[in-house]
């Protein structure tokens, strides 16, 4: 996009929403067995920034990687199955949806923490080679930018002028620690003192990543070198589906039930710190709890940032949503169809 | 003698053992919550948090091993130990050897491992036979909760590194959060006498290197570890119904390994069975394979091992993982074969 199309970026953000939630719902229903990280609350940032990615660009991924994927155009009943374990996913089912890869978008995706770094590095090195113009992009949380393989992969992008475009989603929590507590400087700071320009944004405002990401594309892709985007979000979910921090508001008396009795042992077991600390220790925890309630319910939704610009045509919005809408409710009929025929997932 | 699950024996271990030395502490990703138990009664000192940062934090732990705490640094998955595996390989392995034996490394190195509930080829590994390969440090694999209770304890008695691996499918607690998620319409294949179990009344360390012959038999051994232990029992039940008497050894220890326990028992039934959830290339079933060739024994031989990547699909990776049908397949097989000579 050489300008700006809010519908287009809607139509991406909405796409990965229904999606996303579809997927939720296969989750919900025992069809996705283990772990489930949605980008729910990242779509702005993934929108702002793919859409405006040419052919040949690479993209490294970390565990939330099905929204990108849909945003890039991967073939959707390929990306579901794959998240539900059937032979017909994107991977024949091997992958799960922490390991997506797709050799058609370079798309290549990690379970391990910070290693989306090194990979983006290495298909920048790739495109810098062959003189290509292309860049590579990685998406990572703020908890990623305290793992050693991020930080030497931010120096190595300055050193070789790697076209790298750092794209870091700050939500302010790694699973249950505060990211604050754990680490020094801001992600903006960090890069900046590595000698890599950056900035720092509110990543659920789609227009300020997609100008941003406008104006850095066309210098990385003529003169090289990488940049950095520090962008705020929110996860509604937590860290991923059943997060245990929120299973706490969402069923505090069968989460409590369960935790209560040990905890009381724990205050009042004859060794460990004085009773005043363990009762603060506690109350630390049960903060946290607390805390865990604000993504839920102050949930910073990057399509309420879109309302404004999408007033002016209210018909042309519900266009679009129907299409989507339709178009998803046709897939999913197909892929439930297909996961209760095979009972690959979890349930069985 | 009480009623405990195995993630909570491990922790009443943990305790247990706090309490009586100040010098023990844990640290990782998230204790504070993970542990909150721990956390709560001993405080953010002795139960410290983390940044994502696993080769300094355990790097850390190595050098404060060696000043006098003897942490327990947690790896949430063995899979990340890739990301820290300096820490492991080149220092806490190696610095009583360079010391001339002068200088001790009381760590523990914590980490949760395996697979059998859907999560995928990066982080359901087990990878003891990586660390068992590397002198200088002890490898435990509890079983249930009274061997991941005692083991724990004599990891924390040792005066060398210590990797301790509690599986995920034998672990409550690791179960629910990376497994169910809270659900109730996901059914994992989870052994009853492995996830609960009686505890003794006194804790005591396991003695570090020596295994536990589970069940006595005669005409075929199973020798295991963590949950495929659980495995082999169900497949000697089964085997028992077809007049074959089998013999499962529990190893609890990767390294040191019981040679004795392995050859005694191989000695006498000439049939050999590894089952090793680990990947089955130059890992624990070839080296068990080699002690029973060096002392001479005459046995048929068989293993039923991870061969590849883990699959995410749970049907491929019920088939991938040691099961049930594929040990009772294993054994009918070798006694099939004419006896060696």
């Amino acid at each position: 996009m050489s300008e700006v199309d809010v519908w287009k970026l809607y139509a991406l953000m909405f796409q990965s929403r229904r999606i996303e939630e579809s997927i939720k719902e296969l989750w919900d229903q025992g069809k996705v067995p283990g772990e489930m990280h949605l980008g729910i609350g990242e779509e702005a940032i993934y929108a702002g920034v793919l859409s405006q990615l040419i052919e040949g660009d690479a993209v490294a991924l970390d565990h939330r990687g099905t929204g990108p994927m849909v945003m890039r155009g991967v073939n959707l009943e390929n990306l579901i199955l794959e998240c539900a374990g059937h032979p017909d996913g994107l991977g024949k089912g091997q992958g799960g949806h922490m390991h997506l890869f797709s050799k058609d978008h370079l798309m290549a995706s990690s379970g391990i923490v910070g290693s989306s770094g090194p990979a983006a590095a290495g298909f920048a090195l790739a495109a810098q080679t062959k003189k290509s113009r292309n860049i590579a992009v990685a998406f990572f949380g703020e908890g990623a930018l305290n793992q050693g393989m991020m930080m030497e992969s931010m120096n190595l992008a300055v050193a070789w002028q790697l076209p790298v475009l750092f794209v870091c989603k700050d939500n302010n929590w790694a699973i249950t620690t505060h990211s604050k507590e754990m680490t020094g400087a801001t992600p903006l700071d960090r890069a900046k003192a590595f000698g890599m320009n950056g900035v720092a944004i509110d990543g659920t405002d789609v227009m300020t990543v997609w100008s941003i990401v406008h104006e850095v594309l066309p210098i990385m892709r003529e003169k090289g070198g990488p940049y950095f985007i520090a962008a705020q979000c929110d996860h509604p979910q937590g860290h991923f589906l059943g997060d245990p921090l929120q299973r706490f508001i969402k069923d505090p008396l069968k989460e409590f039930g369960k935790s209560t009795g040990p905890l009381i042992k724990a205050v009042l077991a004859v060794h460990g710190t004085r009773i005043d600390k363990r009762l603060a220790n506690l109350g630390k925890i049960l903060s946290l709890i607390g805390q865990s309630r604000a993504p839920m319910k102050n949930f910073q939704d990057p399509f309420l940032k879109m309302q404004q610009a999408l007033a002016a045509d209210g018909t042309k919005r519900s266009e679009i949503e129907k299409r989507i809408n339709q178009d998803i409710m046709v897939l999913m009929n197909k892929i439930e169809n297909k996961l209760s025929s095979a009972m690959i997932g979890g349930a069985h | 003698m009480k009623t405990m699950k195995f993630g909570e024996a491990i922790e009443r271990a943990l305790a247990f053992a706090m309490e009586r030395d100040k010098n023990i502490i844990i640290i990782g990703e998230d204790v504070h919550t993970l542990r909150a138990n721990l956390y709560t009664q001993f405080g953010r000192e002795r139960v410290r948090s983390t940044p994502i940062s696993e080769s300094a934090f355990l790097g850390a732990g190595v050098t404060a091993a060696m000043a006098g705490l003897h942490p327990v640094v947690e790896i949430m998955l063995v899979d990340f130990t890739a990301v820290c595996f300096d820490a492991i390989l080149n220092h806490a392995a190696k610095v009583n050897f360079f010391s001339g034996g002068s200088w001790t490394v009381p760590l523990v190195i914590r980490a949760s491992c395996g697979g059998g509930y859907g999560d995928g080829g990066q982080h359901e590994q087990c990878l003891w036979g990586i660390f068992a390969h590397i002198p200088g440090v002890s490898v435990a694999v509890p079983s249930n909760p009274a061997d991941a209770g005692g083991l724990m304890l004599a990891a924390l008695n040792a005066d060398h590194p210590v990797i301790y691996l509690d599986h995920k499918m034998l672990n409550e607690a690791w179960l629910d959060y990376m497994g169910y998620g809270g659900r109730s319409n996901v059914k994992f294949d989870v052994p009853k006498d492995g996830i609960q179990g009686q505890i003794p009344d006194n804790w005591e360390p396991l003695p570090i290197g020596q295994a536990k012959i589970c069940r006595e038999g005669r005409d075929v051994t199973l020798i295991s570890l963590g949950i495929s232990v659980h495995r082999c029992i169900s497949a000697a039940e089964e085997l028992q119904k077809q007049n074959i008497s089998t013999e499962v050894i529990d190893l609890r220890w990767v390294r040191p390994l019981d040679k004795k326990a392995i050859i005694s028992s191989v000695q006498k039934t000439g049939v050999l069975v590894v089952v090793d959830e680990d990947y089955e290339n130059c890992g624990l079933s070839g080296e068990i394979s080699a002690i029973c060739n060096e002392a001479n024994l005459q046995f048929r031989f068989g293993r039923i091992c991870t061969q590849t990547t883990i699959p995410f699909a749970r049907a491929s990776e019920d088939e991938t993982l040691p099961n049930v049908h594929r040990i009772i397949n294993m054994v009918q097989k070798l006694l099939k074969k004419d006896k060696v000579v």
